[in-house]
Formats: C-alpha cells, sequence, structure tokens
C-alpha cells in the first residue's frame, strides 16, 4: 500500500521541486498552511488576460504536500483561470474516489490517485490547491 | 518494578492489530489508552448509579452525588490537595487555564501588568493569556527556552513585581522536557505572582504534590492519565478560588438568584455550572485508583528507563536528531526528533503501515517550532503499559521510512 503513496514521480517532484522560487513580479502571494502537521506552501501567479502566465513557489512541508505543488505548478501554466478552477475540482474529486484529470501536462498528476487511500494525508495534497483557489479569488476581488 | 504482562492484559485496546500487525501505541501524550477497571467503573455508573448530582430527593440522585464527591476526593488525595474543595471538576486542561485566565486573570489584571509563560509551551497555555492580556491592556511574555528546549534558571532574573501570573508547563509535550518548575515557582513568588502549571504531561506520569511543589493553581486532563475524556481538573487554592469570579453562569454555580442579580455558590460548585460530568468523573477516579495501585513513582522509574533506553536507541541512528533534555533524569516521557531527509509526516504514515502509531507535526506548539526553525518533529510518547520491544520497533520502522525513501 506504501507504494501506492510513494510513487517514484512524486519522490522525484519532493525531491526536485520544479518552479520553486519566489516571483518577483507576481500578480498573486498567497501562503497556505496546515496548522495540525505544519506543511506551508506560498504560490505565486503571474496573470495576463484570464491565463496564467507563470506560477512559482516556496514552502515546505511533507512529500505529498510539495510534490502536488510541484505539479500544480507544471500543470497550471497556460491555462485561464475558469480551467485551472476547474481542475482544483478535478484534482478533490480524485481524492473523494472520482477519476484522474486527464489532458495535456496532467500526466504526473494522476500519481496523487493513491493518497485518497490514507485518509490523513489528504489534506497534504490538496493544500496547493487550496492555496491556488485563494490566489484565484484574490485575484478576482471575490 | 511494574509488572509489563499483567498491566498489558488490563488493556483491551492493546492486543488489536492495525494494518494487520500488532498495535504498537506510541501517542499516549496524546491520549492513554484505558484500563478495562476504567471502562467498567464507567459502564457501572450508567448500567446502575445514573441520577443527576446535588438535586434529586431520590436514592440514585444520592448514590450519583455521593460518587461524584468521591471522585473529587481520590483526586484530591493524589495530588495531596489540603482540601476537596480545592478540586474543580472541568473539561480538560485547556478549559481549566481558560478558567484561570477569565476568572483570576480577568480579575487581576490591568495596563502595564504581565503575564509570563515560556518559548515551549502548548497553544492551551498561550491563548488564553494572549487573549484576557489583550483585554485587560496587559501585557504577556516568554521565557526563553535553552538548547535542551529547557527553560534556563537565568530567565527567572526577567520577573519584575510587574508579572501578575506566570503560567509554565510542567512537562513539555513537544519535547519531554521536565522543567525546573520549583524554581520557577520560588522566583514567581518572590516578585507577588502567582504561578499554574500545566501538568497535563507531569500528573499522569510522576508523583505530583501540589503542596511540595507550592504552586497556586494546576490543571490536568484526565484523559491522559488513563481516565476518559471529557473530564478534566483545575486544582487552586482555595482562598484564590474563593476571591474569584464564576466562570460560567447557570445552576448550581449559584446561592441565589434574583431577576435582577444572583450570588455565587462557595467553591468548587461556583465554577462548574450546569450539569456536571458524573460518569468521567467517577471514570477518572477509577484512573487514580488504577495509577496508585501501581504507584507513580514505579510509573515514572519505568518511563525514566524507557526513556533512557530510546534517546540512546534513536541518537544512534543516521540523521536522526533527538530534542529536549539529553539526561533522563530531566526527560519525561516523550521522543521529539526529526530524521533527516524524512518529513515527519512521512515518517507518521510509514509507521502507521507497521502499526505503530506516533504523532507527527507541531504538536499544538507553533511558536517553538518557529524558534527552532523546524517545520515538526515526529513524537513517540510512552506510557505505563510501554515497552522496550516496542522502541525496538520504532528504530526498525524508522530504518524501513529511510528506505522507502532511498537513504538507506
Amino acid at each position: 500500500m506504501l507504494d501506492e503513496l510513494y510513487r517514484e514521480i512524486i519522490l522525484d517532484h519532493y525531491r526536485n521541486p520544479r518552479n520553486r522560487g519566489e516571483l518577483a513580479d507576481a500578480d498573486t502571494k498567497v501562503r497556505g498552511n496546515n496548522p495540525i502537521c505544519g506543511d506551508e506552501v506560498t504560490l505565486y501567479l503571474k496573470i495576463a488576460d484570464g491565463k496564467i502566465d507563470a506560477a512559482r513557489s516556496t514552502g515546505n512541508g511533507c512529500s505529498i504536500s510539495q510534490a502536488s505543488t510541484s505539479m500544480m505548478t507544471q500543470a497550471i501554466v497556460g491555462r485561464s483561470l475558469d480551467d485551472a478552477l476547474a481542475l482544483i475540482g478535478e484534482v478533490e474529486g480524485m481524492m473523494r474516489g472520482g477519476g484522474v484529470p486527464e489532458g495535456p501536462d496532467l500526466d504526473d498528476l494522476a500519481a496523487l490517485e493513491g493518497v485518497r487511500k490514507f485518509p490523513s494525508r489528504v489534506k497534504c495534497a490538496l493544500l496547493p490547491w487550496e492555496t491556488l483557489k485563494q490566489s484565484i479569488q484574490e485575484y478576482r476581488g471575490t | 518494578m511494574l509488572n509489563e504482562q499483567q498491566i498489558r492484559a488490563d488493556f483491551p485496546i492493546l492486543s488489536r492489530t492495525v494494518h494487520g500487525k500488532p498495535l504498537v501505541y506510541l501517542d499516549s501524550a496524546a491520549t492513554s489508552q484505558k484500563p478495562r477497571q476504567v471502562i467498567e467503573a464507567i459502564v457501572d455508573y450508567y448500567r446502575v448509579h445514573n441520577a443527576n448530582v446535588h438535586r434529586g430527593i431520590h436514592a440514585l440522585g444520592d448514590e450519583a452525588t455521593e460518587l461524584f464527591e468521591q471522585a473529587r476526593a481520590t483526586v484530591a488525595k493524589f495530588i495531596n490537595a489540603r482540601d476537596p474543595r480545592e478540586v474543580v471538576f472541568v473539561r480538560n486542561t485547556t478549559e481549566a487555564i481558560n478558567l484561570v485566565a477569565r476568572a483570576y486573570g480577568g480579575r487581576v489584571l490591568g495596563p502595564g501588568d504581565e503575564v509570563w509563560t515560556s518559548a515551549v509551551e502548548h497553544h492551551s497555555n498561550l491563548v488564553p493569556w494572549q487573549r484576557i492580556a489583550a483585554e485587560r491592556g496587559a501585557t504577556t511574555r516568554y521565557f526563553p527556552m535553552d538548547d535542551e528546549q529547557s527553560l534556563p534558571e537565568s530567565a527567572l532574573e526577567m520577573l519584575t513585581n510587574r508579572a501578575k501570573i506566570v503560567a509554565l508547563v510542567h512537562v513539555s509535550n513537544a519535547f519531554g522536557t521536565i522543567h525546573p518548575v520549583e524554581r520557577a515557582i520560588a522566583a514567581a513568588h518572590a516578585v507577588g505572582a502567582v504561578v499554574l502549571l500545566d501538568a497535563a504531561q507531569s500528573v499522569p506520569h510522576m508523583p505530583v504534590d501540589v503542596q511540595a511543589l507550592d504552586c497556586d493553581f494546576l490543571a490536568f486532563s484526565g484523559h491522559k492519565m488513563c481516565g476518559p475524556m471529557g473530564i478534566g481538573v483545575l486544582w487552586g487554592r482555595l482562598e484564590l478560588l474563593e476571591a474569584m469570579d464564576p466562570f460560567l453562569g447557570g445552576g448550581s454555580m449559584i446561592q441565589e438568584v434574583f431577576y435582577d442579580h444572583a450570588t455565587w455558590a462557595e467553591p468548587p460548585h461556583k465554577f462548574e455550572a450546569g450539569t456536571p460530568n458524573v460518569a468521567d468523573a467517577v471514570g477518572l477516579a477509577a484512573a487514580v485508583r488504577y495509577l496508585e495501585s501501581l504507584g507513580m513513582a514505579n510509573i515514572r522509574a519505568h518511563e525514566r528507563d524507557l526513556v533512557a533506553y530510546g534517546l540512546r536507541a534513536l541518537g544512534e541512528l543516521p540523521g536522526v536528531r533527538v530534542y529536549g533534555p539529553a539526561d533522563p533524569d530531566r526527560h519525561g516521557g516523550v521522543l521529539s526528533f526529526t530524521v533527516e531527509g524524512i518529513h515527519p509526516h512521512d515518517l507518521g504514515t510509514i509507521l502507521d503501515q507497521e502499526g505503530i502509531a506516533i504523532r507527527s507535526g507541531q504538536h499544538c506548539c507553533h511558536p517553538a517550532m518557529r524558534a527552532l526553525g523546524i517545520s515538526g518533529t515526529a513524537r513517540a510518547s510512552v506510557y505505563l503499559y510501554s515497552l522496550r520491544q516496542e522502541l525496538d520497533q520504532l528504530v526498525a520502522g524508522i530504518a524501513r521510512a529511510r528506505e522507502v525513501f532511498d537513504l538507506a
């Protein structure tokens, strides 16, 4: 069962996080944290014409939260904010037992599917996605 | 010496399996398991004696009241209180501290006054003080910790007569440190401050005598000492309790009520508004009797042996850093550690698959973790039913985690 959680691709994103660091001219900067375990993610987005042009992150936490963050920053660049919101819904659905998100640049995300068998870790996987949702809401002023 | 086999047979839950492996329960600092003597006392209360207390003019009401007040007396004797009236039943340590913050702090604190705690407190001994201090124009101040997450004696020199309350943890839930509270109590009294001890991690594990400690308030939870959840204790000096305002208003805490005002009952009832948790008070008394039958000094000796063993075993592992005092005489039953390259949360999940229950994270101590620059620790905590063999299994589990993360 552990193999389903700690897939090689997750460990790879944990050890070599993509799009890591601050984004100097970011349009949004939102920090999300999990008060129980101490996971934290700060997400920087560059947004133009309703589309995410760049995404970077800082923070620290467990392998699941940090790998999920790394995968997310890869998956959302080039997507419209509405597409990104839809993808958040799909990832949340996957954690509840729904299907795996499909589409370009989404292959890695499927590795998070195994997390749903570990209820106490679902919130780790969802932390960056919650932070993304908050970022979009903040950008839109809602 | 404790009879390990006999003790383990008293705890039904210890014979269950988790993920197909025998349960190794190393999370007693979060909550202890319950012996059948306690479970049976609660069941017996509901099956045979249940009625509301201090009210009914009938046999069951008398029996329930008698059991409830006997429980109070049992707890009072256990911590060597002068008088059972000094024992107030609450829900847990958190509620006890909130009670003192509100009913004592709310009365004595004013602008310029200080409430002192330490840099290693549980949120339950920080947030109530922050709130009442802000309301009263007082400030909260913090003793620093030394390299072993212990309160350095030199820090006590920071106290001045502006200090009105000193609220300290006795044994740290996050690092296991047994703090030198006797010296802190003397230093606080020297400047005229009263002292509250957060004894949630000390009363269950070692002899605690409120008269010998000379503290003013002491707070602890039943569920960490083999008792049920939902019952806790505030002990306070009678003269302080008498001078304090009530906490919650309602039934039981009054002497006489008029349409426009009311007068208060005497302690402890002044602080016990509404129907109390009688069944769990009875369960707590059964837990106290169970602990006393083993002897608190024996329990501490057993845990000291486990901690010494665990400190040594963990200290030998590559990449492991253990927090808290290296000296087992100053280290309670909490082993708090980090493993390089493995986040505590990941370690917790991997150990769980081996049937080993630990806690990982910040242990309700955000400021202390921030000060140490870490995002949390893994915490294995032992109790009277824990075995050396279980610590061996912990060590093997850490090796397994290093394999998963390709560190071995």
